[in-house]
């Protein structure tokens, strides 16, 4: 059986190609079972940076023709693009997308559930279940082995990495948002995923600012309360579209009194800037803007393109064991054969000789024991050769010399 | 038996102590590798002290060396409560080259020697140099926490980009740590201070200078709860009046043995 993948990735596809190619589950399940048929296995993996298809059949020709045709029948223009891969370089392939070393952000987690939902989609045989299981192995193995998984590679994640590094856990950390555009809703998405409150949203149009609370909790001020709420906070998350700054550093210093020397962490993402950059200067106040982020961002995408290099090795590592896994299935039959023609004769002779039923049982003890002790070590030598691609020779020689050719 | 004991723990501070180093660097594996060796090193030299502790006539601990064996154990076993946790890891870097150090020179003192003798009761020594050094460690360990807050608070008004790279607690944990270390080990002086100066009233005696620093250091400490409570001193400030008490403690460890340990 040969492993065949066809597809397309963010390497050679733009979006406008690779949205018309894209498969849903329910789709991905449906084409697996169509290309797997009776007798083949498939699985379709499907998300927003590529769309591969992985086939296991007798014949690799006849697997990638089905492949290639089921791809252009979503878009004919995909032609170009497709690359095509088969048996080391595909399951090498899928073990590097499952450690996110092919995604466009090294390491990013969301891959490894995709790879999962394909392989649970999939119509899969020993062979691709075997693939899919060990390219999940791989993908968590090169994530707890490496940090390639670890540092945030978003402004908005960055962001909430930094308050961690201002308070430690965030459970319990109350936030002021100020302006409710889209650009601060993901700060404070990641902000409340690592168990942030949100304490006030502050905003122009009060009907905005109710619609985030509505969501994500907290009470609407007016933008002229933001200083009035420092206080009570640990956070502020600043991204309005105002000409001059929201807060300005005689307003956070007229609270640092009362906040009795409790650190406050100040996220300004918009441009024009709304925090006053001198609010840094003060005691325990932390203020970082949209450039400071980007730059601890490009940082943490370096470490992860650093950690890439450790996780390439993991995975090589681990698609040589699949390769001799794949490999000594080739030898199986031969083995089988061996083994069936040497219990045949064990059988055969016990069943000629003249024996008691107490003789009988330790003559077929006896003999089961030296015959398995006899094959064990062939058996293994062929599974190594199997493994060093010299593995047919040795199953045919095999055969030949036990005469086993019959059997094939 | 104290060779044997004394290496194997020496080997395995330094181990970690230098992993330390090399997590500092590029964070993974060395840190599990420095935490193993703070354990082992840690359960061996408990073990010299126990052989120490069955063989000694008396409390084996009450020569400036052997008071610096058994402090360096109080700072280790402390470090150990916080230390096994990944984002504490770099505390180790404050302390287990200390621990290094002072170890090495309780060794040339003595103080890991089998076989001492001491002219005080013991009960009088396990409760004046018992406390007195499990406050010491403790504010040892307030030390390291108040060390990494101004290193890693530094780095935030930087606005470092490599910020992340590190894991270190948050600033306002390692904070709220350092408080909770010292509220501990300040009763802990308290009364070690107490039962000295209890038994200096009844066999008589006059205050030595290492007794003068270290109420000048109970005064420091006993200010920075003080402080934080009522006028809500937290953050660079009261990290910078840890680290001030520290070097309190690092003179009356260090420099001032001969004016109060009798042999």
């Amino acid at each position: 059986m040969s492993v065949v993948l066809v597809g397309i990735s963010h390497h050679r596809a733009p979006v406008e190609l690779r949205e018309r190619a894209a498969l849903d589950l329910q789709r991905a399940r449906e084409l697996a079972r169509t290309l797997a048929g009776e007798n083949g296995e498939a699985v379709c993996l499907s998300t927003c940076n590529r769309t591969e298809l992985y086939l296991a059949e007798e014949s690799a020709d006849e697997a990638e023709r089905k492949a290639e045709a089921a791809l252009l029948a979503l878009e004919e223009e995909l032609g170009p693009a497709l690359y095509r891969l088969r048996d080391e370089a595909a399951a090498l392939h899928l073990f590097r997308v499952a450690a996110g070393l092919d995604s466009m952000v090294p390491g990013e987690g969301e891959i490894l559930g995709q790879v999962r939902s394909a392989h649970d989609a999939g119509a899969t045989g020993p062979i691709l279940d075997r693939l899919f299981r060990d390219a999940l192995h791989a993908g968590k193995k090169a994530r707890t082995e490496t940090a390639i998984g670890e540092s945030p590679a978003s402004v908005s994640s960055a962001a909430a990495a930094l308050a961690e590094q201002v308070f430690g856990e965030l459970a319990g950390r109350t936030v002021l948002v100020v302006g409710a555009g889209e650009t601060g809703e993901l700060a404070v998405k990641s902000l409340v995923a690592r168990g942030a409150t949100i304490a006030f949203v502050a905003n122009r149009t009060a009907q905005r600012a109710q619609e985030l609370t509505s969501r994500f909790g907290g009470k609407p001020l007016g933008l002229e309360d933001v200083g009035g709420s420092l206080e009570h906070v640990d956070v502020v998350l600043s991204s309005t579209a105002a000409p001059g700054w929201t807060l300005s550093r005689s307003e956070v210093e007229r609270v640092l009194h009362a906040r009795k020397g409790r650190p406050l962490f100040l996220i300004d993402l918009a441009v024009p800037r709304d925090l006053d950059p001198a609010i840094h200067e003060l005691d325990s106040c932390y203020l970082y803007d949209i450039d400071d982020l980007e730059a601890v961002v490009a940082e943490t995408l370096a470490g992860r393109r650093r950690e890439a290099e450790r996780a390439e090795a993991i995975v090589v590592g681990e698609a040589d064991r699949f390769r001799e896994w794949q490999a000594s299935l080739d030898v199986v039959p031969a083995i089988a054969s061996l083994r069936a023609r040497a219990e045949e004769i064990r059988a055969a002779e016990l069943a000629r000789a003249k024996l008691s039923g107490a003789e009988r049982r330790a003559a077929e003890s006896v003999t089961a024991a030296v015959l398995n002790k006899l094959l064990h070590l062939p058996t293994i030598r062929m599974k190594q050769a199997a493994a060093a691609a010299d593995g047919v020779i040795y199953a045919d020689a095999v055969r030949h010399l036990f005469g086993l050719e019959d059997e094939r | 038996m104290a060779e044997l004991l004394f290496w194997p723990a020496l080997l395995a501070y330094g181990e970690a102590a230098f992993a330390y180093f090399g997590e500092a660097r590029r964070p993974g594996r060395a840190g599990g590798l420095a935490t193993w060796g703070v354990r082992i090193g840690w359960l061996v030299q408990t073990a010299l002290l126990a052989v120490q502790a069955a063989r000694a006539d008396g409390f084996p601990w009450s020569t400036w060396a052997g008071s610096l064996n058994l402090f360096v154990w109080l700072v280790v076993g402390t470090y150990l409560i916080w230390g096994c946790r990944p984002r504490y890891r770099l505390l180790g870097l404050a302390v287990l080259p200390l621990a290094v150090v002072l170890f090495v020179l309780a060794r040339v003192g003595g103080g890991t020697d089998i076989g001492g003798r001491s002219h005080y009761s013991n009960l009088f020594l396990i409760l004046h140099v018992g406390l007195v050094l499990a406050a010491f460690a403790g504010f040892t360990l307030a030390a390291g926490l108040s060390a990494l807050y101004v290193w890693q608070e530094r780095r935030l008004k930087r606005r470092e980009s490599s910020i992340l790279r590190l894991h270190v607690p948050g600033l306002a944990k390692l904070d709220d740590v350092a408080a909770r270390t010292i509220a501990v080990a300040l009763p802990a002086l308290t009364l070690g201070v107490a039962v000295g100066v209890a038994r200096l009233e009844d066999r008589g005696g006059s205050f030595d200078a290492l007794m003068v620093v270290t109420l000048v250091t109970w005064v420091v400490y006993a200010a920075y709860l003080a402080l934080r409570h009522f006028a809500g001193w937290r953050g660079r400030r009261a990290a910078y009046l840890v680290l001030a008490g520290f070097v309190l403690v690092a003179v009356v460890r260090l420099a001032l043995p001969v004016t109060h340990f009798a042999t």
